[in-house]
C-alpha cells in the first residue's frame, strides 16, 4: 500500500475564501485545517467497479433521449487521461459528470433559470477509466447561464467532474471549461483559482479527437495527488 | 515534465441529479451508493447518524453533499483488493445531500465501525462539498462512548483540546437503533475541525 499521498497543492487549488465569490463568505472555514499523518482511512477507497453497471453510462446524447430522438445543441466528445503527479495512469477510477443543456438550463428542480429544458437531455453520466487511465464522454456543449452573484453575472460553459482516484485522499470535484470563452475572465469561481493554474481547467479543442460528421473533440486530462516520494525502497 | 494537481472547483448547487439521483427523485441514472450502507449480510451494530451543516449565520445549508467512508465492524476498509476476502457485505461508502429533508438534515444508516489500528479510535470519515466551498473539506466523526480510545487517537491528539468536542457525535435518546447526531459548523465559535488530509 502507498505510504502516503502528497498534500493538496495550494498553489493550484483555490483558497476557501474568495472576496468576489459571495457564497464563500459564510461557508469557508476560518481556521487552518489540522495537520495529520495519513492512515488507512485516507489511503483506501471503495471499489466502485463492482457498484457500477458495466454498461458505461458515458453517452449523454443518449441517456436522456426519448424514443430515439436527440438532444439539441452541438455534439461534443470529451476524452483524456487520469494520471497522478508522477504521470502514472490511474485505471478503474470512477468519473461522474453533470452539466446544463445547450440552453444553459440544468434539469435540477432548483434551477429556475428561464431557459428551456430539453426533453431529450438529462445531463449526467459516469464512466470508469480503462487500464491506461483513459476516459471518454459524449455530450452536448453546455450553454452559459446567469446567476445571482453580482450584476449581470454569467457562468462560462462548464462540465462538472467528480473523481475518486485510488484513495479518500485523492478525491476531487472540479469544473472544466471551454477554450476561448470570454466569460472566463469575468467568472469569480474560475478566477478564484491561482492564476498560473487556471489553464489546467480549460479543455483543449482537438481535431484528432473530433469525430467526422458527428462531434467536436475536446481533450481534458486530470492530475490527481500522487504517492509521496520515499527516500528508500523498503 | 511536471504534473500539477488539477485544481478543485465548487460542486455548485445542482449536483444532485448526477451524484445522488435516487434521493432527489431522478430515475434516469442509477446510484452508485446511497445513505444506507447496510444490507442483509452486513455484520455489526446498526446505528444511524444525522446532522445539519450550518453556515456562518447559523443557517442550515440546503445544498451540501456529505460523503462518508468507514471501516467495517472488524475495522477493515473494504476495497477492490480485499473485498473478495471478506464475507461481510458492507461497502463502507455512502452519500447524502441536504436538500430533501425539511430541516436540511443529512442522515445515514450504517454500522459502528471497528478500530482500524492501534492508534485509531473507531471513527467515520467525512467529506463535505457545497456551493460556496471551492475545495472540499475533510473531517471525522468519533463516538462519545469511546473515551479511552479517543484519548489515544492519532488525529484527535493533534486537535487543540478545546476544539475536540466538534468531532465527537452526541448520542440521542435511546431507541432500538442508536442515533448519533453530528452537526457540522463551517464557521463560528463551534467551527468544526477540518483535517489537512
Amino acid at each position: 500500500m502507498t505510504l502516503s499521498y502528497n498534500q493538496r497543492d495550494w498553489t493550484v487549488h483555490p483558497s476557501y475564501f474568495s472576496e468576489n465569490y459571495k457564497s464563500t463568505h459564510l461557508r469557508s472555514p476560518t481556521k487552518a485545517p489540522v495537520k495529520i499523518e495519513q492512515t488507512n482511512s485516507e489511503l483506501t477507497a471503495p471499489s466502485f467497479f463492482s457498484l457500477i453497471n458495466h454498461e458505461q453510462e458515458n453517452d449523454l446524447t443518449k441517456n436522456g433521449a426519448v424514443d430515439g430522438q436527440q438532444p439539441l445543441g452541438e455534439r461534443i466528445v470529451v476524452t483524456g487521461s487520469v494520471v497522478d503527479e508522477n504521470g502514472k495512469p490511474q485505471p478503474n477510477t470512477l468519473i461522474e459528470i453533470w452539466q446544463c443543456n445547450s440552453s444553459g438550463r440544468y434539469i435540477h428542480a432548483a434551477d429556475q433559470h428561464d431557459a428551456p429544458l430539453d426533453p431529450n437531455f438529462f445531463g449526467a453520466g459516469r464512466c470508469i477509466t480503462d487500464k491506461n487511465g483513459i476516459y471518454k464522454f459524449y455530450s452536448i456543449k453546455p450553454g452559459a447561464y446567469p446567476w445571482g452573484n453580482h450584476k449581470n453575472a454569467w457562468r462560462p460553459a462548464h462540465i462538472h467532474f467528480s473523481l475518486f482516484g485510488p484513495a479518500f485522499a485523492t478525491r476531487l470535484i472540479t469544473q472544466s471549461y471551454f477554450p476561448g470563452d470570454p466569460l472566463l475572465e469575468l467568472d469569480p469561481i474560475f478566477q478564484s483559482t491561482p492564476k498560473e493554474a487556471r489553464k489546467l481547467l480549460i479543455k483543449t479543442f482537438d481535431i484528432e479527437v473530433t469525430e467526422e460528421g458527428f462531434a467536436l473533440g475536446y481533450k481534458f486530462d486530470f492530475i490527481l495527488r500522487g504517492p509521496k516520494a520515499t527516500p528508500m525502497e523498503k | 515534465m511536471s504534473f500539477k494537481q488539477t485544481p478543485s472547483q465548487t460542486i455548485g448547487p445542482f449536483f444532485a441529479y448526477g451524484l445522488t439521483p435516487k434521493q432527489y427523485g431522478y430515475n434516469e441514472i442509477k446510484d452508485i451508493t446511497s445513505n444506507n450502507l447496510n444490507s442483509e449480510g452486513t455484520i455489526g451494530e446498526r446505528i444511524s447518524i444525522e446532522g445539519i451543516v450550518f453556515d456562518g449565520n447559523n443557517e442550515a445549508v440546503d445544498d451540501a453533499l456529505i460523503e462518508i467512508w468507514q471501516a467495517s465492524s472488524s475495522g477493515l476498509y473494504v476495497t477492490s483488493r480485499n473485498q473478495k476476502n471478506t464475507n461481510d457485505s458492507f461497502c463502507g461508502f455512502g452519500r447524502c445531500g441536504t436538500g430533501t429533508n425539511p430541516q436540511r438534515k443529512f442522515s445515514f444508516t450504517t454500522i459502528k465501525p471497528g478500530s482500524a489500528s492501534e492508534n485509531q479510535a473507531p471513527h467515520i470519515n467525512f467529506i463535505i462539498f457545497m456551493r460556496g466551498l471551492l475545495s472540499h473539506v475533510y473531517t471525522r466523526m468519533y463516538f462519545p462512548e469511546e473515551e479511552v480510545a479517543n484519548q489515544h487517537d492519532s488525529f484527535l491528539i493533534k486537535v487543540p483540546k478545546n476544539r475536540r468536542q466538534t468531532l465527537i457525535a452526541k448520542q440521542m435518546s435511546s431507541s432500538k437503533v442508536k442515533v448519533y447526531q453530528f452537526n457540522i459548523y463551517m464557521q463560528g465559535a463551534n467551527e468544526t475541525v477540518f483535517f489537512d488530509v
